[in-house]
């Protein structure tokens, strides 16, 4: 009977080994194994066998039925892998088609993508943004401003007027003093916001949008301001970059400067170039130091212009914005046209 | 203001090209807008040339065949049209080669089949005056022939186009430039032009009497007069000089008061002495009504607030503004009054705008000019009164007024050196400070703690205080290449979004994050757009901020919505071909109320193509996502398809009314040429102060939720919401969700009725629910169900 197993046994690996797909494999394993095969027979009929042959019986037939479900399982799996393999060799697709479904991408808009990014600078550098109302009156907008009475900016040619005391700000700096109102100082705010002019061509929209800023402290200098500039030119037009300042005037700031950044553009000799028209420097913004008589205004809220001084500035996002990406006319920046849109943000 | 380089350097003349001088005058605070060339090129080729015939041309009546010594033994043959050119002349030559002031360029040519080199030239064809009559004659001064044009007349010059800052009238003049040219040089700058006064002022007896009433609008009025005048052309130096600024030449008088205005700052006005009825000029305010016939024969209405000059016959000029055409100088002219006042620069400003007439003479007054200045003017404006028309002054000079007596007092200001330091942050000494105040005109003492320093009359309205100085000291010193590049010590300075501000970015990310795009829209926006909107006339949006000078009449109102913009966008695209892209917009909103400032919030106002359900996806994903809780209604807006539109509510006990979603009305689309669009506006503020910012820990995860499906049938008129509603309170604590999942109407159920799926969610934060926990809930809520609507379970 071992000698029967032993045959079996043999046969069956010779089998095993030969078989070339997972259904062959299966096969096997109920001819060998199966229910009705001879080795799992052999295993039920021990107990009629004699009883000193059953040991050795049972124990050949068991370690065969072990060895050779040993087998099948090996070989299976090797089978597997490779037909695993074969299958996947088979499924081949274009990778070159689009996804699906495709995922529609959406877009800030440039003027919005631009601020966060001035915004962020800002934030970086310590400053916290403050926002005002865009109605604003003539006190908050000129008068506390020291604006001159005579001062061309008031005249109904260039600013809109809702009545004789309220006008659409011309720009962000009453926040300026309504931020000083709130809170003493040191105070170090941006203010992001829409302004409005009476001025419309290729480089002016009657609304626009502008950035303040205001730091007051002790000890804040007209070096300071530099400094915080230069790193707010780096952060958006590049690392390279250096900032120029120019003397300049706004009623609000003594000393007023203007500041110019130096060109991001590459020269390329003989052409002219359509950013800095070759002077190397572009006109970026206007600041200076707080004029002592707008803290007059606020005196009271802690601003004493004795004990404490500071720097303000303003920018516009349009113009900012324009120079980055090089947009030609400020007006495609309020016609929404949905192939401008997509381009930024 | 434009300031011919040339006529600058009369008075200052740095070792420098036109284009650097700009620079450095830049960098030193006069913005320099550019510099131009004006009048001819190529010099060398614009000589004297003297006439040695001028015959009939053969085959044209109006040209003449001139031959001209140009110098160097060299004779040229030029064909002229002039009609007054004739042998004997010294005329000013061009020469092939020469550059004209349009840019043309000279050569031989054949003028009717005569051959012509170059041109005998008019003073227009060389941009120094305006007469194309007749060719220049040149007056013989010892010219010779060949000899450069340029070094007899200023036909070559860079003009420097400044824009002078509203706080520096005094650089409203060609001397003023010249002293900012000094002291950002440091090159010589020549004694002031008026400071030999031919005139006298010790008798003010000149034959004409002035009386100021206005006073507190007129400072300071000063005139003197001048008889054998002689009316005539200017000559051709001064003609070119105001050719280069910009300024018409006139005739010898008045162009006398237009150069003295250019150089000095100061305006004049001549009146013709013989022409001012009673010998007699009142200052004083017009009338109500009272009406003034000006210089460009306009008559101007003025009032109480409006200063005129008028003698017996009523007014003559607006004071400071304009004169009038009643006693201007004329060709029989032979008395004049030479007047140069100081006006009150508020009332010029207001005069101005009121009669909406500008003037290069108020353009000044209104920046406020120191009344030294008048006394300047007339003594430049008599040496050239004397020197060009041959006029007898009149001995003495009327003044009332005067310079103002404490003037000298109030204009002396202490500078610190602490205070210029620690403003500007950069190490400046005393002696530097006190240079760059010596080169400006201003005067320093040294005192123990900085400097006193007494400010020019010229700066007087400028200068007033000790931060004035500073600027003034650091503008010299060099903001730019002296400063170093510090940043501030920021002493408890946090730089951090307020929550709203990081809540409103994440609102906007979300849209983004799905394909919307954001565009930008107008604030303002047309009166006719709120019946576009089909608003009702009580509709509180339709009280709009309003603007009393709009751009044009269409962009008159200041939005109360954002969906017109929104329609605006759509509708620009689709005219396009572009389709309805889906859109958003975060931005304000204005409503006038009583209050002096109108309310103004921040709106996020969203447009998509579809339906109600496509615009509500969007809201419910933000809502979502700002942790906002929210509820809807069925409530119509005039804009909004009424079956189709809900009311947007956040939180709850009470719910807060914060906007609106649903289908855009049909007649509203068809409005705006569109169709098929669904939108939703919301009070942007309002949902992310009611959004948690700070969310606080829930246990989710340690037992597993339960999860059951019902589909319950109602009556089709019964909200959800309200179903929902039911379910919840049904559900008690342990059903943590409910939400509708599948409506289903059709043929499996009984018409007028509807089928929602709705998912429950169980969930008990101390173990693990079995079906036996759920199970009475379920129950429980099905029968409130069959109560409260008459809802019946489905399959
Ligand atoms: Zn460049």
């Amino acid at each position: 009977m071992t000698g029967r197993i032993a045959e079996l046994r043999g046969e069956a690996e010779a089998a095993i080994a030969a078989a070339a797909t997972s259904a062959e494999l299966e096969e096997l394993r109920v001819r060998y194994l199966g229910r009705k095969a001879e080795l799992p027979n052999i295993l039920r009929g021990i107990a009629a066998l004699a009883p000193e042959q059953r040991g050795p019986t049972g124990k050949a037939a068991n370690q065969a039925r072990q060895a050779l479900e040993a087998l099948i399982g090996q070989r299976a799996e090797q089978l597997a892998g490779g037909e695993l393999e074969e299958q996947l060799q088979r499924d081949v697709v274009d990778v070159t088609l689009p996804g699906a479904p495709p995922q529609p991408v959406g877009h800030l808009h440039l003027l919005t993508a631009t601020r966060r990014e001035i915004e962020d600078v800002f934030l970086g550098l310590g400053f916290r943004i403050a926002e005002g109302p865009e109605v604003e009156t003539v006190y908050y907008n000129f008068d506390a401003l020291n604006f001159d009475v005579t001062h061309p900016t008031r005249g109904r040619a260039d600013t809109f007027y809702v009545n004789d005391d309220v006008v659409l700000r011309t720009h962000t700096s009453p926040m300026q003093l309504r931020a000083m109102e709130a809170e003493p100082p040191p105070l170090y705010i941006i203010v992001p916001g829409r302004v409005y002019r009476r001025d419309s061509d290729a480089t002016h929209t009657p609304q626009f949008h502008q950035i303040e800023g205001l730091a007051v402290d002790e000890d804040v200098t007209l070096a300071d301001l530099k400094g915080t500039l230069l790193a707010f030119a780096r952060a958006i037009f590049g690392r390279d970059r250096e900032v120029r300042l120019r003397p300049h005037f706004f009623p609000f700031t003594e000393p007023s400067i203007e500041v110019d950044v130096s060109c991001f553009m590459a020269h390329v000799p003989g052409e002219r170039c359509r950013v800095c028209k070759d002077t190397g420097w572009i006109e970026i913004l206007g600041a200076g130091m707080v004029d002592p008589n707008v803290f007059g205004y606020v005196a009271e809220y802690g601003y004493d212009p004795e004990r404490i001084q500071g720097f303000a500035f303003g920018m516009g996002i349009e113009r900012i914005a324009m120079l980055r990406h090089g947009v030609p006319d400020l007006r495609l920046l309020y016609d929404n046209d949905a192939r401008f849109l997509e381009q930024f943000g | 203001m434009r300031v011919p380089v040339e006529w600058l350097r009369e008075y200052c003349a740095p070792d420098l090209p036109a284009a650097e001088l700009a620079t450095r005058l830049a960098m030193t605070g006069t913005e320099v807008d550019r510099v131009e060339h004006h009048g001819v090129r190529e010099l060398d080729h614009f000589v004297v040339g003297h006439v040695l015939s001028a015959e009939q041309h053969p085959d044209a009546d109006r040209l003449k065949v001139c031959v001209v010594d140009v110098g160097g033994g060299e004779q040229a043959q030029i064909v002229c049209g002039a009609p007054n050119v004739a042998a004997g002349q010294l005329v000013a030559v061009g020469r092939p080669g020469a550059v004209m002031p349009d840019g043309t360029k000279l050569g031989r040519a054949k003028l009717r089949g005569v051959a012509s080199a170059g041109m005998i030239l008019a003073e227009d064809e060389l941009a120094i005056g305006p007469d194309h009559s007749e060719t220049l004659v040149l007056s013989d001064d010892g010219l010779q022939p060949g000899d450069p044009l340029a070094a007899v007349l200023p036909i070559s010059t860079d003009v420097l186009e400044l824009e002078i800052t509203p706080n520096r009238p005094d650089c409203l003049g060609v001397y003023g430039v010249a002293r900012e040219a000094h002291a950002a040089t440091g090159a010589r700058l020549r004694a002031a032009p008026w400071e030999d006064d031919p005139g006298s002022l010790d008798r003010d007896d000149i034959g004409v009497e002035i009386a100021v009433e206005a006073t507190d609008l007129c400072p300071r009025f000063t005139a003197r007069a001048f008889h054998d005048v002689r009316i005539g052309p200017s000559p051709p130096w001064l003609k070119a000089r105001l050719m280069a600024a910009g300024q018409r030449p006139i005739n010898n008088v008045v162009d006398i008061t237009n150069y003295v205005m250019l150089l000095s700052g100061q305006p004049m006005h001549a009146f013709d002495l013989d022409r001012i009825e009673g010998r007699r000029l009142v200052v004083r305010r017009a009338a109500d009504g009272e009406q003034v016939v000006t210089l460009d024969e306009q008559t101007r209405i003025a009032d109480a607030d409006v200063c005129l000059i008028a003698d017996a016959a009523g007014p003559t000029s607006i004071a400071g503004v304009m004169g009038g055409n009643r006693s201007e100088v004329q060709d029989d002219t032979t008395s004049v009054l030479m007047e140069a006042a100081s006006w009150d620069a508020p009332n010029i400003h207001s005069t101005s705008l009121k009669l909406g007439l500008r003037s290069e003479a108020s353009g000044r007054f209104e920046k406020g000019l120191a009344p030294e200045q008048a006394l300047d003017g007339q003594a430049l404006a008599t040496k050239l009164m004397l020197e060009l028309t041959g006029a007898r002054l009149v001995p003495g000079t009327v003044d009332v007024g005067g310079a103002g007596a404490d003037s000298y007092a109030r204009s002396v200001i202490r500078l610190r050196d602490a205070q210029v330091v620690g403003l500007l942050g950069v190490a400046i000494t005393r002696s530097q400070s006190a240079l760059h105040l010596q080169r400006l005109g201003f005067e320093t003492a040294e005192r123990p703690d900085g400097l006193d320093v007494n400010v020019p009359s010229w700066r007087r309205n400028d200068v007033t205080r000790e931060a004035d100085l500073v600027e003034e000291v650091a503008r010299l010193h060099g903001v730019n290449d002296q400063l170093p590049a510090t940043l501030p010590r920021r002493r408890g300075a946090i730089g951090v979004l307020a929550p709203a501000q990081r809540l409103r970015r994440r609102a906007e990310d979300v849209l983004v994050g799905r394909g919307l795009r954001e565009i930008v829209g107008w604030s303002f926006e047309s009166p006719t757009r709120d019946d576009r909107l089909r608003l009702a006339a009580d509709d509180p949006r339709r009280a709009h901020v309003v603007i009393e000078n709009p751009m044009s009449e269409d962009a008159a109102n200041m939005r109360s919505t954002l969906l017109g913009s929104l329609l605006d966008v759509a509708r620009h695209n689709a005219a396009r071909g572009q389709g309805v892209p889906a859109i958003f917009e975060s931005g304000r909103v204005y409503l006038a109320g009583s209050a002096t400032l109108p309310h103004e919030h921040h709106a996020l106002g969203v447009l998509v193509p579809g339906d109600i359900f496509a615009a509500k996806g969007y809201l419910e994903a933000l809502l979502r996502a700002l942790r906002v809780t929210s509820s809807f209604a069925a409530a119509s807006q005039p804009f909004l398809h009424p079956g189709r539109s809900a009311a947007v509510r956040i939180g709850s006990r009470p719910a807060q009314a914060v906007g609106w979603v649903g289908d855009v009305h049909p007649l509203v689309t068809r409005e705006w040429d569109l169709e098929a669009i669904a939108a939703f506006e919301i009070d942007l503020d309002a949902v992310v102060a009611a959004a948690r910012v700070v969310p606080e820990y829930e246990d989710l995860t340690s037992f597993p939720e339960l999860r059951e499906d019902i589909a319950i049938v109602v009556d089709e008129t019964v909200p959800a919401a309200a179903v929902l509603d039911a379910v919840r309170a049904a559900g008690g604590r342990l059903l943590a969700r409910a939400e509708v999942f599948d409506v289903y109407r059709g043929e499996q159920i009984a018409t007028g009725r509807t089928s929602l799926a709705i998912a429950l969610t169980f969930r008990a934060r101390e173990r693990t629910l079995t079906d036996e926990d759920v199970a009475p809930v379920r129950a429980k809520i099905v029968e409130r169900l069959r109560e409260q609507f008459g809802g019946e379970l489905r399959g």
